[in-house]
């Protein structure tokens, strides 16, 4: 396993703490004149995504924790496990609720997310930026009407809700901003 | 180009002329003392730069981490009250508040105990906010202990060691157990100083006995020193000592931070041997302190990273 010297921390180096991958996401030195120097960080919890601030003595080494990002297209879930294909290698991996529950109402099909792999094993799947998705249910559009203005909830094919102008109609495929969940734009097919 | 605004230069030099005419007028000798030394601060939190030698052939040189042994042997040949503004190396310390290479107002004064010295601080940082048309800030003078019961809740030199970590653990620190003097330094950088209220000047003494450095064990109470440090913001701006005038004492704690070293795994240093010569001779009573000028002149132009007063931060050097 890889180790880390307080030294080498830097924003988005990922690190092992009490058996939890964390994502440093600020580092700070501090150090009293003639004291003992400490670095404060603040990290990520991969696995809960709660941010936590720890102090390590600087000079110590801390475990690195075996993370990394793949592309993979979402195949189907069972009910239990969601299952992910690495287009390249064709290997198949399974993620649990948890690692999915923050894209799970953006997730289609065939949709190529990123999933964040510990050890191997899917820890946390991040949607693409952009999704494209058929509304399901929303009341009527309006007709002529293009100017914005107002807006109304529409229900999409994955259960999401967003917000959508009024003239845009059931049946449509729209355009969505995952990070925000804004609607985006209507998408001609 | 300069890292910071031409404005910052010249505010620098503006800086050091107050501070040159602060010293004309009482009489204190302005001298200028190596940056290369032979010989090297065995302080086991500062790590120095070393290079070659100043001489061919013998081992290797050091840059100076504070002039202060320069000052002490000058003291101690009679030169009265001195000051320097001496630019000083620290290897390793890079942050916000921290470059590697950095200017020191480093004086001393003859007769000062500490309460005194801690006035002559306070006096030219109000003579500088005059020049540089700032409002005067309220000073504050608290007993390192009392800042430990008011921010940490507990006694500082009665606490024992488990209870120290079990503190610096509750605030956040992952690792091994620290010895007693890096708990301390824990609970002082990562609790007490980012809590301090803004804008006053914060006087800190009476720091503990095992951090004292250069400076006299406090006669009234063997915990603690006569040491104290300067908080603007919750920055360290001035370090200062009554300082430790006998030879033997210095020589044992020299060793002591050289068995540290050993311990630690840090390069042992070569003592000083003409300092100790000269505290042998005599150093008169005084008190001395250090002003690091680089985050006085931040917090004087109201900016809280060193990028705004450097034109050449190190990693532009």
């Amino acid at each position: 396993m890889s180790t880390f010297s307080t030294s080498q921390f830097k924003n988005g180096l990922k690190i092992l703490l009490d058996g939890d991958p964390y994502n440093i996401v600020d580092n700070e030195i501090v150090k009293p004149g003639k004291g003992q120097a400490f670095n404060r960080v603040k990290i990520k919890n991969l696995r809960t995504g709660r941010t936590i601030e720890k102090t390590f003595k600087s000079g110590e080494k801390v475990d690195g924790a075996d993370v990394m990002e793949k592309e993979m297209q979402y195949l189907y879930t069972d009910g239990e496990f969601f299952h992910f294909m690495d287009p390249e290698s064709f290997e198949q991996f399974e993620a649990t609720e948890t690692a999915v529950s923050d894209c799970l109402k953006w997730l289609k099909e065939e949709d190529v997310c990123t999933v964040v792999l510990w050890n191997n094993s899917p820890l946390t799947v991040v949607p693409p930026n952009f999704v494209e998705l058929l509304i399901t249910e929303t009341d009527p559009g309006v007709r002529g009407d293009t100017s914005g203005g107002g807006s109304k909830p529409a229900t999409l094919e994955t259960g999401a809700v967003v917000q959508v102008p009024l003239f845009v109609p059931e049946g449509e495929t729209i355009k969505v901003d995952t990070r925000s969940g804004e609607y985006v734009g209507r998408v001609k097919k | 180009m300069p890292g910071c605004p031409l404005t910052a230069v010249q505010q620098r030099a503006f800086l050091y002329q107050q501070i040159r005419l602060f010293f004309a007028k009482k009489s204190v000798l302005e001298v200028e003392t190596p940056v290369l030394s032979s010989h090297a601060n065995s302080d086991t939190q500062i790590d120095v730069f070393q290079t070659q030698s100043i001489k061919i052939n013998s081992k290797q040189a050091f840059l100076r981490t504070s002039p202060e042994f320069f000052h002490k042997r000058l003291l101690a040949s009679g030169s009265g009250d001195i000051f320097e503004i001496a630019k000083v190396f620290r290897l390793g310390e890079a942050s916000a508040v921290h470059n590697p290479e950095f200017t020191m107002l480093e004086w001393y004064r003859l007769g000062f105990d500490l309460r005194a010295m801690m006035a002559e601080v306070a006096a030219l940082i109000s003579v500088l906010f005059e020049s540089f048309e700032w409002p005067q800030l309220p000073v504050r003078h608290v007993s390192y202990a009392e800042l430990f019961r008011q921010y940490v809740g507990g006694s500082v030199f009665k606490s024992s060691l488990m209870q120290l970590n079990q503190w610096c653990r509750q605030h956040g620190y992952h690792g091994k157990d620290l010895e007693r003097n890096a708990a301390m330094d824990f609970l002082f950088a990562v609790v007490i100083e980012p809590a301090l209220p803004k804008n006053e000047l914060l006087f800190v003494y009476h720091f503990p006995a095992s951090q004292a450095a250069l400076a006299q064990i406090n006669p009234q109470d063997c915990n603690s020193c006569l040491r104290f440090e300067l908080l603007w913001n919750g920055v360290e701006l001035a370090n200062g000592y009554q300082e430790l005038t006998d030879a033997n004492e210095q020589r044992q704690r020299f060793e002591s931070d050289q068995k540290w070293r050993q311990k630690n795994g840090k390069p042992v240093m070569p003592l000083d041997a003409h300092l100790l010569d000269a505290l042998d001779v005599g150093l008169p009573a005084c008190s001395g302190v250090a002003v690091g000028l680089d985050r006085l002149l931040m917090h004087l132009i109201k900016a809280s990273d060193l990028s705004a007063v450097l034109p050449f931060p190190s990693l532009r050097a």
